[in-house]
């Protein structure tokens, strides 16, 4: 909100004294002994768009997964502001997850809901459970689901089924559900890859947007090169669970791309 | 020499199939002469005469007798006239009209019913008749027959008399055509009833068990071995205190109005509480603020929660009572209603036991949870050394007072001490051998011991469920509605459980990601998901329950199955014909209508 206040547009204030987020030796080894994430280290700043690339299987999902816990960790720490949320019992672990927003790929919709109410899960974390329960929201978030709604274009979408929309319009209800949750950060599973590519960039564009205007920090896989240049202040690259990379956009050169995507690959984007 | 083998193989399998079916014939006793057998065909041809003719339908039927007098032997003076045609109605000619003992008459009758048939007695003066023929009319109502006058010699005339049944008015329903469809109709309420118990049970016990939900579920040791001291606490408790409310409501039961009165007045102070013990819809309160408040005015709520439930229950059973004695034909509403407050009766204590059980079972797990938390590995371990113990301690003596209930053992040694020393040990030991923090997978244990006991009451049919039913209730509906139900419970919640370990992945995760806790998650991610199967569901198992009911009157359940079976028994064979028919019909009707209403909620 400050850095918005100040500098409008395109400019962005990224603090890098405190960071929101911090991964340290992060390792998860699956029940098959697959060792999805291996000792990785990195921080991500308030208010930045972090990028997380690598090819399929190199732990994406499970990094993400593992910062709101929806894996378990096998060692490593995760801060949240300060706070770690590696450590956190149940309470506290709900705490720490409403304030991270998370989209995914198949965007996770309760389809027989209607759209107002899946947006208005986004606040579950935060009302009086046992009204929620009985699916009474106090009247300032219903007010709130409908202003998000707006903000994604989908106003005159808010009683249709959830399954009745198209998929980048299920995406938006996705955004909106995870703007609800007041976020610090927001967890991106390629959130763009079953979409096309006109669609993938209006997506982009939301998470871009709420980046800027809302301060909020955004990490976010990604397959697409071209994607990461066009909106990730930082890249980070995973291969089999490592970290392979950890910088800007424009430093991944030809070099660099091969330790990411192996000898064989070709440069496309 | 593969292919030797293989020949080898194949030829011992073909044996072995061959004495598997010889065997089977064996047991089964087939026999194809019983098949063959005159006696055997004849009785197949009488009950399927029988059953082609369902006795639904009768007529109401009219008796007429004509009389003709007839002289044994002829009189000495003049020979008697020849009876004259009467102006209307049946009559009947004797030619000739006296004769010696068993000397043959020809007997005509004129203006009878058209085609029917009946006996023609002979009466002498004692009056007792005689059959000596037997009469059937054409088409015109006439008959001619030729008969055997018997050798009762008398002066006095003697009496020919043709008796002919008609039937009068239209064809109306039997007396067994009545009991059939009041039967059937016993039959569909009790596969309603029994579908309705058994969903209602069936819907919360499938989360328990379905994998999914439940493997997720650990919690520390502590947690576990406080669950299993505390938990039967809870459940006394609970039960006890529904006990003393009740007694404080009873002392008001004998007026209705005062009952009315305690309703109004604990529904206002239960819904003080609410406001107080719930802040609104809003914003979730930061622990310890006012939690003191928020507790006792939980404590005062669930008080006037309670006492209403016991004034409605009183209420409703003075109302029902009321309404019964004034609603004529409608009565049964009445007795419903008072039926529903002495259902709420009776739940009442049980459902505040299961309350009870889960306050405890939720401080046990928190409080659990801290301890596993605060302590230093050395004292933990101690501490689980000492829970571990007790929790062993209390689950084997309730075991053992479990069995000595069951076999009448009164020596408190072997039902309290000696399982108290031994499960102390084996809980010393499991504490022992497990990790001071260990999450043990409670979720999954609760899910094997659900899956288990679902299987094994599946197992059991409906119709021997209703033997142990019968016995308890009396024999009747009641029993079959709580066989069907129960069997229903555990099918049901079978099925369910399956469709929600197949639902999507991806909502719950999200839904878990907001924050939302573990009820929200299944509130609005699960429920939603598992709306269409369940009642698709539920209709497959409301045709099961149809079909099951009608059988189940065989063992004692009530419905159509009991008349089914006493008229099987009395080779009715014309009435059972009819209950079978109404079988069929009404089963094929409701399969009918349930797959309609299935195909529509799909
Ligand atoms: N639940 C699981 N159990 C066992 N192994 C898993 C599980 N989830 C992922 N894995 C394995 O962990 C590795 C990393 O998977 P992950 O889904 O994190 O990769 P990803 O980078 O997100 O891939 P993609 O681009 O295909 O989504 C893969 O080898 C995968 O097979
Ligand atoms: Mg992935």
């Amino acid at each position: 909100m400050l850095a918005s206040a100040f500098y409008p547009t395109p400019l962005k204030l990224t603090i890098a004294v405190a960071p929101i987020l911090r991964v340290e030796h992060l390792t998860k080894v699956y029940d098959n002994r697959v060792r999805a994430l291996d000792d990785v280290s990195f921080d991500v700043n308030r208010g930045e768009f972090l990028a997380v690339i690598g090819l399929s299987g190199s732990g994406k999902s499970t990094l993400l997964r593992c910062i709101n816990r929806l894996v378990e960790p096998t060692s490593g720490r995760v801060l949240l502001d300060g706070t770690d949320v590696t450590g956190a019992n149940d309470a506290e672990l709900r705490r720490a997850r409403r304030r991270i927003g998370m989209v995914f790929q198949h965007f996770n919709l309760v389809h027989r809901s209607s759209v107002l109410t899946n947006v208005l899960a986004g606040r579950l974390g935060y009302v009086n459970p046992i009204w929620s329960l009985i699916d009474r929201f106090p009247k300032d978030d219903i007010a709130k689901a409908h202003v998000q709604l707006e903000r994604v274009g989908l106003a005159d979408k808010a009683d249709d089924r959830a399954d009745d929309l198209s998929g980048g319009q299920q995406q938006r209800v996705g955004i909106a559900r995870a703007l609800m949750q007041d976020p610090d950060v927001i967890l991106a599973d390629e959130p763009v890859a079953s979409l096309d590519p006109v669609l993938a960039h209006s997506i982009m564009r939301h998470l871009d947007e709420i980046n800027r205007t809302d301060g909020v920090t955004v990490l976010c896989s990604l397959h697409f090169l071209d994607l990461v240049h066009e909106y990730a202040d930082r890249v980070i690259a995973l291969n089999e669970g490592k970290l392979m990379f950890d910088g800007l956009p424009a430093e991944i050169d030809d070099e660099k791309f091969k330790d990411i995507y192996g000898k064989e690959a070709q440069r496309v984007g | 020499m593969p292919r030797f083998t293989h020949s080898l193989l194949t030829g011992l399998i073909v044996v072995i199939i061959v004495v598997i079916y010889a065997y089977g014939f064996s047991v089964t006793q087939v026999n194809l002469d019983e098949l063959d057998s005159p006696d055997r065909q004849q009785s197949l041809t009488r009950i399927l005469r029988a059953l082609a003719r369902p006795n639904f339908f009768e007529f109401d039927q009219e008796e007429v007798a004509v009389e003709t007098p007839v002289w044994v032997p002829c009189p000495s003076g003049e020979p008697p006239a020849p009876s004259v045609a009467p102006a209307s109605g049946p009559y009947m000619t004797v030619t000739p009209a006296c004769g010696d003992p068993n000397s043959e008459v020809t007997v005509e009758g004129f203006g009878f019913a058209p085609n029917s048939s009946g006996p023609l007695n002979f009466i002498p003066p004692s009056g007792v008749s005689l059959q000596i023929g037997r009469i059937e009319t054409d088409g015109g109502g006439h008959f001619l027959t030729t008969v055997e006058l018997r050798d009762r010699p008398n002066a006095e005339a003697q009496m020919l008399r043709a008796i002919t049944r008609t039937n009068v008015g239209g064809p109306h329903l039997s007396q067994n055509g009545r009991d059939t469809i009041d039967k059937i109709i016993e039959t569909v309420f009790m596969a309603l009833l029994a579908t309705t118990l058994g969903t209602l049970l069936a819907i919360p016990i499938s989360f328990f068990a379905a994998q999914n939900l439940m493997r997720t579920v650990t919690s520390p040791v502590p947690s576990v071995a406080l669950s299993i001291i505390l938990a039967p606490a809870g459940v006394w408790l609970g039960a006890r205190f529904a006990g003393v409310v009740q007694e404080m409501t009873a002392l008001l039961a004998a007026q209705p109005l005062f009952s009315l009165g305690g309703l109004l007045a604990a529904g206002a102070v239960a819904w003080l509480g609410l406001r107080l013990a719930l802040p609104g819809a809003g914003e979730e309160e930061e622990r310890g603020d006012n939690s003191l408040i928020r507790i006792v005015s939980g404590a005062v709520m669930a008080v006037a929660v309670l006492a209403g439930a016991y004034f409605l229950a009183d209420l409703l059973e003075a109302a029902g009572v009321w309404l019964a004695t004034r609603l004529g034909l409608f009565d049964f509403v009445g007795d419903f209603v008072a039926d529903i407050g002495g259902i709420i009766r009776l739940l009442l204590p049980v459902v505040c036991a299961l309350i009870g059980a889960g306050l405890f079972l939720g401080v046990a797990g928190s409080l659990g949870q801290w301890i596993a938390e605060r302590f230093t590995p050395a004292t933990g371990k101690i501490v689980n050394l000492i829970l571990g113990a007790l929790a062993g301690a209390v689950l084997l003596i309730l075991l053992g007072l479990g069995v000595g209930w069951l076999y009448q053992i009164t020596n408190w040694r072997s039902i309290i001490l000696w399982p108290g020393v031994i499960g102390g040990i084996l809980g010393l030991g499991v504490a022992a051998l497990t990790p001071y923090n260990a999450s043990l997978p409670t979720g999954y244990v609760v899910y094997t011991v659900t899956r288990t006991i679902l299987n094994a009451l599946r197992s059991v049919e409906a119709l021997i469920m209703v033997i142990v039913f019968a016995v308890w209730v009396g024999i009747g509906p009641f029993a079959g509605v709580l066989a069907l139900g129960l069997h229903t419970v555990a099918a049901l919640a079978k099925l369910y459980s399956e469709q929600v370990e197949s639902i999507m992945e991806g909502p719950l995760e999200a839904i878990l990601a907001t924050g939302a806790n573990r009820l929200q998650m299944i509130v609005y991610a699960v429920i939603p998901q598992i709306i269409p199967p369940y009642i698709s569901f539920t209709m497959y198992r409301w045709d099961i329950n149809v079909r099951m009911s009608t059988i189940i009157g065989f063992a004692g359940g009530g419905g159509i199955g009991f008349l089914l079976q006493q008229n099987i028994n009395l080779l009715n064979y014309r009435s059972a014909s009819a209950q079978i028919l109404a079988i069929a019909i009404v089963v094929s009707l409701m399969d009918y209508l349930s797959s309609a209403l299935r195909q529509r909620t799909l």
